[in-house]
Parts: structure tokens; C-alpha cells; sequence
């Protein structure tokens, strides 16, 4: 049995992320390409993949960094893309609580979508696991997407200079944007939270710093709760 | 962007602060506490509450043609759209937008 080896557990994180990598080279790619378009610099560029390491917030602080939206409402929105890791941190936190606080921090930081997704999959179907064997799977699952994600902001970031403006990169966040939130589209509820941001924030655009979308997203979420309710009440 | 690189790097900072505590919250400093259902519901909506809305202009409006609707870039968005929901698959629609965006762009001229 591979199971009493809390090695074995990282292998097999590392070997069940290993095809996210191939959607995680991309889109890296993609923002070291859009980031240097914008402006930054390659210390810039690799300081957000390394420091934040969370996709979606770093296109969002970056169109709003070229909109040139005060540093409050670039903060806010960015980290209102985030929030969604405070409930991947709560759901973690049954599984990998108990373990040291250096271990707990170096989770936190590496808590990306893959990782938690991968993760909770895991410790639910083998409830058996120990908690060493649960931090090592987690660990094991971005030993392949972490350095994926640095390397490919750094190719991005060194290639983009070279692309002449003709390739209409400045699409590539929408499109990025719209891909990502496609999928999500799973229920009633998201659309209309979806459709509730879209509308508000196109009725709102003219206010200024931002505001429009904050406020568009506030609804939009209250929206999609209040969906959710009805929708569970319609059924029972 | 006209920001400075003091202006840049205050950001960046902030933001992988922002973003450890989010992710350090219940992890490692509210512990295994049961979240109130209500917050829970709301915290599964916010990349769909806040993406469409950031998306929505850039798509109507693009920056690239000084705000004018463009007939390539709509349908890139279209396409892109459109794949995402058949296919579930982020690249797939990636890949498709971006093909879109080409072939109208080159259509168009």
C-alpha cells in the first residue's frame, strides 16, 4: 500500500494537477503578454504572478491600473475577485487546520483554484487520509502549477515587447475575462448574478473611480443569493 | 498606464496582502468555525458578480477603437461566450474568441 507513505500523496497531488498545467501555461503567458502591454516592467509583471499568484485579480487590477482607477478601487475590485478563497478557506480549513501555522500560511498562499478543487475532491472520497498525508497532497498539487505559473508570466512578460499592435492584445482580457465566467454559468442563479453585474455596471459606468462596478457587483451578488433561496424553495 | 512606479508597486503589495488574508482567513485565524449560510451564498456569487461587470464595458465600448462598438470584437465576445457555455472549458473559448477575433479582423479589414 502506497497510502501509509505521506510522499506518495504529494506524487499523486502533483500527477492529478498535472493537466492544469496546461491550462495555467496559457493563461500565465497571457498576463506576463498584457501586463508588459499595459506597462509594467518585467520586475513589475513577476512581482504580481509571484506575490498574488490569483489570475482573474491580477487582469482586473490591471485593466483598472490602465484605466487609471485610484489605487483604493483597483484594490477593492481585484480583491472582491478573490473573496470567492475566503469559502475555499473555510471548506479547508476541517481538513488542514490542524496543522502547524507555517504549514497553514505556505496553504494559504498556494491556495489557487486547482489546489482547493483537487484538494477538497481528494480528503472527501478518502476520508482515512492523516493530516500529514493531507498536507502533502495539497503541497503536491502545485509542485507543477506554481513554477508553471511563474515561468510562463516570465516568458510572457519577455515576449510581449515583441508583439506589434496589429494582434489587438488589448482584447485578450475580455476575451480571458468572458471564457472564465462562461463556464461558471452552471445555474439559474449565476446567470442572474452575471446578468445583474453586467447590466448595472453598463447603467453605473459613468461614476466615477470605479464605483459602478462595486456597486454592481453588490447587487449582483445579493441577487445570486436571493435566486439560489427561491430556486431550493421552488424544489422542495 | 500613466502610474508611477511608487503608485505600481503600492498596489501590487496591497494586493498579495489583500489576497494571503483572504486565503489566511479561516485557514489559520478563524479556525474550524461554521460560516453563517447567508455569507456562504453570498461569497459563491462574487467572481460571477464582479467579472461580467468588468467585462461589459471593455466589450461594448473597447478602448482600442475610442469607444466605438466594434463589429470584430463583438463577435470575438460572442464566440467566446458562446464556447465557454457548450465546451465548460476556459482555453477551448479562449482559443475560439481569439481565432474570432482574428478572422473578423482580417474580414473586416
Amino acid at each position: 500500500m502506497t497510502r501509509s507513505n505521506p510522499k506518495s500523496l504529494a506524487l499523486r497531488g502533483a500527477r492529478d494537477a498535472a493537466p492544469f498545467v496546461l491550462v495555467v501555461v496559457p493563461f500565465a503567458l497571457l498576463f506576463g503578454v498584457v501586463a508588459t502591454e499595459a506597462g509594467l516592467n518585467i520586475a513589475e509583471t513577476m512581482g504580481m504572478s509571484v506575490l498574488v499568484i490569483a489570475g482573474a485579480a491580477q487582469f482586473a487590477a490591471l485593466q483598472q491600473m490602465v484605466a487609471d482607477t485610484p489605487t483604493v478601487m483597483i484594490l477593492a475590485t481585484a480583491l472582491a475577485v478573490n473573496l470567492r478563497m475566503a469559502m475555499y478557506s473555510a471548506s479547508l480549513t476541517p481538513f488542514l487546520g490542524a496543522a502547524p501555522l507555517w504549514q497553514r500560511a505556505c496553504a494559504a498562499y498556494l491556495m489557487v483554484d486547482q489546489s482547493y478543487m483537487l484538494s477538497v475532491a481528494k480528503y472527501e472520497t478518502e476520508p482515512d487520509l492523516t493530516l500529514r498525508e493531507r498536507v502533502h497532497y495539497y503541497f503536491g498539487t502545485m509542485i507543477l502549477i506554481g513554477p508553471a505559473w511563474y515561468v510562463a508570466s516570465l516568458v510572457g512578460a519577455l515576449v510581449g515587447k515583441a508583439i506589434p499592435p496589429e494582434f489587438a492584445l488589448d482584447f485578450a482580457v475580455p476575451i480571458t475575462f468572458l471564457a472564465m465566467i462562461a463556464p461558471m454559468l452552471r445555474t439559474l442563479a449565476h446567470v442572474a448574478a452575471a446578468a445583474t453585474s453586467v447590466v448595472l455596471a453598463l447603467a453605473f459606468a459613468s461614476l466615477p473611480y470605479g464605483t459602478g462596478l462595486l456597486i454592481a457587483a453588490a447587487a449582483a451578488m445579493v441577487v445570486g443569493a436571493t435566486v439560489e433561496v427561491l430556486a431550493g424553495r421552488a424544489r422542495a | 498606464m500613466s502610474m508611477s512606479t511608487p503608485q505600481i508597486w503600492t498596489i501590487i503589495v496591497l494586493l498579495a496582502l489583500g489576497t494571503f488574508l483572504i486565503r489566511f482567513s479561516f485557514l489559520g485565524l478563524v479556525g474550524d468555525r461554521p460560516l453563517p449560510p447567508v455569507l456562504l451564498r453570498l461569497l459563491r456569487y462574487t467572481p460571477v458578480a464582479v467579472l461580467p461587470g468588468l467585462v461589459a464595458p471593455l466589450v461594448l465600448w473597447p478602448a482600442a477603437t475610442d469607444g466605438a462598438p466594434d463589429p470584430a470584437r463583438l463577435a470575438a465576445a460572442a464566440a467566446t461566450l458562446a464556447i465557454g457555455l457548450v465546451a465548460r472549458n476556459t482555453l477551448f473559448a479562449i482559443l475560439g474568441g481569439g481565432a474570432t477575433l482574428y478572422a473578423m479582423l482580417w474580414l473586416v479589414g
